[in-house]
């Protein structure tokens, strides 16, 4: 009886409400309303307030003086931006390592032997700790007197060296450490990958008489190109982001050798003396730009991918 | 598989991959292995100079009893799970919405509103400290954990977007058309046919989010101070101002800092990898 009634009031005109009628054009924009609102706020509108503060001479409480390009004609006279710019341009080239450092990782765990699932979930173990733990446990480490480094090169009849002291030294004693987490994360990505190598197309180039690093390289790493991606990506982030190990480490010293561009803008703004707000957002900016460039690639690389699934 | 498997090798080689595989583990955590040892140590023992010898008595229970009866450790560690906790339901919650709308309807600017998200998600974070340090300021947040909550929720959604929404992407579609055919309302549909399904993703997400703030420490020293909200990765660093050189109970500290996401990754372990290696598998 009652599944009469419907055909008859569509047969007219659609009697349904509004929203009823308009659903599926209406509710993908109420889901998102909260989410976009959220980031609009904390993330995007941010972005863009902080290119306008570089460009204003400002202490963060009392009124604001703009200055035009003043900040960024600073910038190019100011040694220790030029210092941490250089940081920024070795942590980049350096932490890529990890990524060779956590496929040979990966090879070397991808095996079936007892207990192998709990050697790789102890390797993988760095990246959970941390970041701060990871600079102290690193700092213990480097300690010219109690640090172990030193007592295992005593052994050898070297030392002792005092990593963290020594300029020249110290960002490289650093990076070493932020080394131990990504290499860990990479090796992650690189185990799932080779597990889902096909095994057909390995039996197949060893029948072929492939091996070894011919093997790995013409069958192995095409394969695994979607985890050498995502791990590239992660490492050029993770390298420009570095910023808790060099405040627990080194706060920048010594003699400011360890600064790079992210925690330089922190001590300007806000860790120093008179904060300087619109100079900390203007090497912000620099930074920005700098990100910017991969993340124009990272973005192009996605978007390919989108167009070629649909 | 690669490398050819061990058990298909030689006998030789298969005793040292095996008698390798310890030793390369210890050299791997040496530098973690020393602060364990070290936090089990007597004051005595460093004052000797007896760093790496046996220690001297196992003051195991004195050191971490002193970190949890004896500093503001409690305190931080507590403001850490009042920032985590609804920090991840937040997340979560916003994150499930977005993925739904941007994974299951085609509309304009759908892969824009897309792209904002995992481009925001890329961003340095010292591009956005100026401005939302005021906004913190001006909602009268500064130095409280609400402030760092809201902050959190707001960044974490943009991965967790990219996240949820490929996942659903993945869903069997005629699922949801089925639905549509019967004449369930789209909310509807998100409740009860999509949630449920999402239950994978949901968890692989919390924890990794859950990892992420307890991890945090920039925004922590940008927008709080002092033991009222700060977070323990925060508060560390005073605990270590409190007990200089005092190596015993900072190792002690940070150990117990650091147990939290350690506890979750070994608990949650598939879910945590599922999550970390989203989109590294074709």
């Amino acid at each position: 009886m009652t599944n009469v009634a419907p055909a008859i009031s569509t047969a007219t005109t659609d009697k349904r409400g509004w929203y009823a009628r308009n659903q599926i054009a209406v509710t993908p924009w109420l889901f998102l309303a909260p989410g976009i609102l959220f980031f609009a706020v904390y993330v995007i509108i941010p972005i863009f307030q902080s290119f306008n503060i570089s460009l204003y001479r400002w202490d963060g409480l009392g009124e604001a003086t703009y200055i035009g390009l003043a900040n960024y004609q600073e910038l190019t006279t100011d040694r220790a931006f030029e210092i941490s710019l250089w940081n920024n341009v070795k942590w980049l080239a350096l932490y890529l390592l990890a990524i060779p450092m956590g496929l040979g990782i990966a090879l070397f765990l991808n095996q079936t032997v007892t207990g192998i699932r709990l050697y790789k979930s102890l390797f993988f173990f760095p990246f959970v700790i941390s970041q701060v733990v990871v600079g102290l446990v690193f700092s213990w480490f480097y300690l010219p007197k109690e640090g172990l480094l030193n007592a295992a090169l005593g052994v050898v009849g070297l030392g002792p060296i005092n990593i963290l002291g020594d300029p020249t030294l110290a960002t490289y004693g650093i990076i070493a450490a932020g080394l131990w987490p990504q290499t860990a994360y990479c090796m992650i990505l690189y185990l799932t990958g080779l597990n889902a190598v096909d095994p057909e197309q390995v039996e197949a180039a060893r029948l072929d008489g492939a091996k070894g690093h011919k093997m790995l390289w013409y069958v192995i790493l095409p394969q695994l190109k979607p985890a050498t991606f995502i791990a590239f990506v992660v490492t050029i982030i993770g390298a420009l982001r570095s910023f808790d190990l060099i405040s627990i480490m080194t706060n920048g010293g010594p003699f400011g050798s360890t600064r790079v561009l992210s925690f330089y803008m922190y001590e300007k703004a806000l860790a120093e003396f008179g904060f300087r707000m619109g100079y900390g957002a203007a090497i912000a900016v620099v930074l920005f730009l700098i990100m910017l460039f991969f993340i124009a690639y990272f973005l192009f690389s996605m978007w390919r991918e989108e167009r070629a699934e649909r | 598989m690669f490398p050819t498997p061990i058990q298909q090798t030689s006998r030789q080689w298969q005793l040292t991959y095996q008698s390798l595989l310890p030793v390369a583990l210890i050299v791997w955590l040496a530098p973690l292995i020393a602060v364990m040892v070290f936090s089990i140590k007597p004051d005595a023992d460093f004052t000797n100079g007896n760093y790496w010898g046996v220690p001297s008595s196992f003051e195991g229970f004195t050191n971490y009893g002193r970190v949890f009866f004896d500093s503001d450790m409690p305190r931080y560690l507590l403001n850490s799970l009042l920032i985590t906790v609804p920090t991840v339901i937040g997340t979560i919650a916003l994150s499930c919405m977005t993925g739904f709308a941007l994974g299951i309807y085609k509309f304009r600017g759908n892969l824009l509103i897309f792209f904002m998200f995992i481009a925001g998600n890329f961003v340095p974070f010292q591009i956005l400290m100026v401005p939302v340090r005021d906004l913190t300021l001006t909602l009268n947040l500064y130095d409280t954990k609400t402030g760092l909550v809201l902050f959190h929720i707001a960044f974490q959604t943009g991965f967790c977007t990219l996240f949820m929404r490929n996942f659903i992407r993945a869903l069997p579609f005629p699922l949801i058309e089925a639905a549509r055919v019967e004449g369930v309302a789209e909310w509807r549909i998100f409740v009860f046919v999509v949630l449920p399904l999402m239950k994978p993703a949901i968890a692989a997400l919390a924890v990794l989010v859950f990892t992420f703030i307890w991890n945090d420490y920039f925004w922590a020293i940008v927008l709080t101070q002092g033991p009222d909200s700060q977070p323990v990765t925060a508060g560390i660093t005073s605990f270590n101002s409190e007990f200089r050189a005092a190596y015993h109970l900072m190792s002690a500290g940070s150990i117990v800092a650091a147990l939290p996401p350690v506890a979750m990754f070994f608990l949650m372990q598939k879910h945590f990898i599922a999550g970390l290696t989203l989109g590294a598998v074709k």
